[in-house]
């Protein structure tokens, strides 16, 4: 079970700045049991939204967000309101928001931390997608975990050893600053990288953190 | 002038700069260090000092640059993020400030994998274009990351270093507009033997105006022979041989191949000097620094300009 938490709704509406329609998306799988994504959250955050004037153009609650498959044919659905939003925003851990960055061609927000695996990780098994490090980046990664994926964790984009779409590090790794510069250039928001992003908080990592952490 | 460090003092009066490389021992040893300084001596006009390069165990940049700096040299300390945190990094910028210090790169740095100790730690907790920004802060608005402020600020001259020949290539210029943003004073590149490839960046970085915020010394190197010009091309990531340069060397006698090395490299300077926007060259000659001298000198370089004090 991968815990997670909603981001501060501060932070939630500085990612939505420019955008006016949005569409919601939540899990039924881990977020609906922490009570980050679920059914109640998502309407929540519906009303929430459209108080600070957003539209809301759509939403919809997927059983396990991390399945890609089952994700895609959920959304398949949507379409139309998919197509009329300027962005997505989902409520779920960091597995589940790269699955929809991955099956839509839209910008994705994610709305929650991830705080732990919980022992569990999650239904995209073919690799490691989510590291729990408790202060989601995917925001400015086109949905694409540097953390999870890039050998260096970096944020501002890639380093001198990304060549023909690999990690320099080993040849069967793709470079995810590769990924990320491909999706973002295809949502035509490649001037998204030219913000630097700020130093991580990694106080709230599992491995930075206490070594043994409860949840309620 | 925003510090005493020479390299910034020669940039600023519109000279073309070179800088040099110096890689210090993998001992205690300051002869090593010494005999490399008095070589690269009166030829250069600052010199990195390499921080664990390949990821390597070798004498600390800053006290080799300490070392070096007795023979009357501009050291330029290089800082990775690989190996340190944000503390670690922010007590040493204090810490080669307060020893006289002027410049610094910063540098993500080598993966630990390359290394000689590939199974260590690590770090990663900023990258190089953050360590921009929090040297720069700490020297114009006296703030730690954390914001906190602190009572004498670190004055150096900010450098960091750029890839043009790395991919995304539509991403490069885009990643330097970033480091620039961030504070850099002066950007040092990858070693340059495709010139086009690296004229044609040249090109995107005048267009985005980004050669009139920060000086680009444009990275060179000798080459000793046919096998390593091949490593260069087929194993070192980031690295762009064209053909041509093998060929080239491939055309001389065998005992020839280390000279029209030298040739090469000169002529790259030569023709990077015509190059607009381009502020210098940094010449990486790593434990073959004795050639130094005689590219500076044959690409008609010397005398290094000097500053009354």
């Amino acid at each position: 079970m991968l815990i997670s938490q909603q981001k501060p709704i501060e932070e939630i509406l500085s990612y939505l700045v420019n955008d006016k329609v949005i569409f919601l998306i939540g899990c039924k799988g881990c977020a609906e049991g922490w009570q980050s994504g679920g059914e109640k959250q998502v309407l929540e955050m519906k009303s929430t939204l459209e108080r600070e004037g957003k539209i809301i153009c759509g939403s919809i609650v997927v059983d396990m967000l991390c399945d890609s498959v089952l994700t895609r044919l959920k959304l398949r659905a949507f379409k139309k309101e998919i197509a009329a939003a300027d962005s997505i925003l989902v409520l779920t851990d960091g597995a589940g928001v790269q699955t929809v960055a991955e099956v839509v061609n839209k910008a994705v927000h994610p709305g929650c931390n991830t705080l732990s695996s919980g022992g569990a990780h999650a239904e995209w098994r073919e690799a490691e997608r989510c590291l729990e490090c408790g202060d989601c980046m995917l925001e400015f990664t086109a949905g694409i975990c540097p953390i999870a994926r890039c050998s260096k964790h970096l944020l501002n984009g890639p380093c001198g050893g990304s060549q023909g779409g690999k990690c320099e590090v080993d040849p069967g790794i793709p470079c995810a600053w590769q990924l990320i510069v491909e999706r973002l250039d295809k949502l035509g928001q490649l001037d998204k990288l030219a913000q630097i992003v700020k130093p991580k908080n990694w106080s709230v990592s599992l491995t930075s953190g206490l070594p043994v952490r409860r949840f309620p | 002038m925003k510090t005493k460090s020479n390299l910034e003092r020669v940039l600023e009066s519109g000279r073309f700069a070179v800088t040099s490389e110096l890689g210090p021992p993998q001992s205690a040893d300051p002869q090593v260090v010494r005999k490399k300084a008095r070589i690269l001596k009166g030829c250069v006009d600052a010199f990195n000092v390499t921080d664990g390069q390949t990821a390597v165990v070798r004498m600390a940049s800053w006290a080799a640059c300490l070392i070096a700096r007795e023979e009357g040299l501009d050291p330029i300390v290089q800082m990775t993020c690989r190996d340190r945190n944000r503390i670690a990094l922010q007590m040493d910028i204090l810490g080669i400030a307060a020893l006289g210090i002027n410049n610094v790169l910063c540098l993500t740095g080598d993966h630990q994998k390359f290394g000689n100790h590939p199974m260590a730690k690590g770090v990663y907790d900023i990258d190089s274009i953050q360590l921009v920004k929090i040297v720069k802060d700490m020297r114009d608005e006296r703030k730690f990351q954390c914001g906190e402020e602190m009572a004498v600020e670190p004055r150096l001259f900010i450098g960091a270093a750029e890839n043009p020949f790395a991919d995304p290539f539509q991403f490069r210029v885009l990643r330097l507009a970033k480091k620039v943003a961030a504070g850099a004073d002066f950007v040092q590149t990858q070693i340059v033997y495709n010139v086009d490839k690296f004229a044609e960046w040249m090109k995107m970085v005048r267009d985005r105006g980004l050669h009139e915020k920060v000086k680009i010394l444009a990275g060179v190197a000798p080459i000793k022979s046919i096998g390593a010009a091949k490593y260069m091309k087929t194993k070192v990531p980031g690295m762009d041989v064209p053909d041509s340069v093998i060929e080239r060397l491939q055309k001389v006698p065998r005992e020839q191949v280390s000279k029209e090395g030298i040739r090469l490299c000169v002529d790259i300077i030569n023709q990077l000097r015509q190059i607009p926007g381009v502020a210098g060259v940094h010449i990486m000659a790593i434990e073959w620094e004795e050639v130094v001298p005689q590219i500076v000198e044959a690409a008609g370089l010397l005398p290094r300009p000097t500053f009354g004090a």
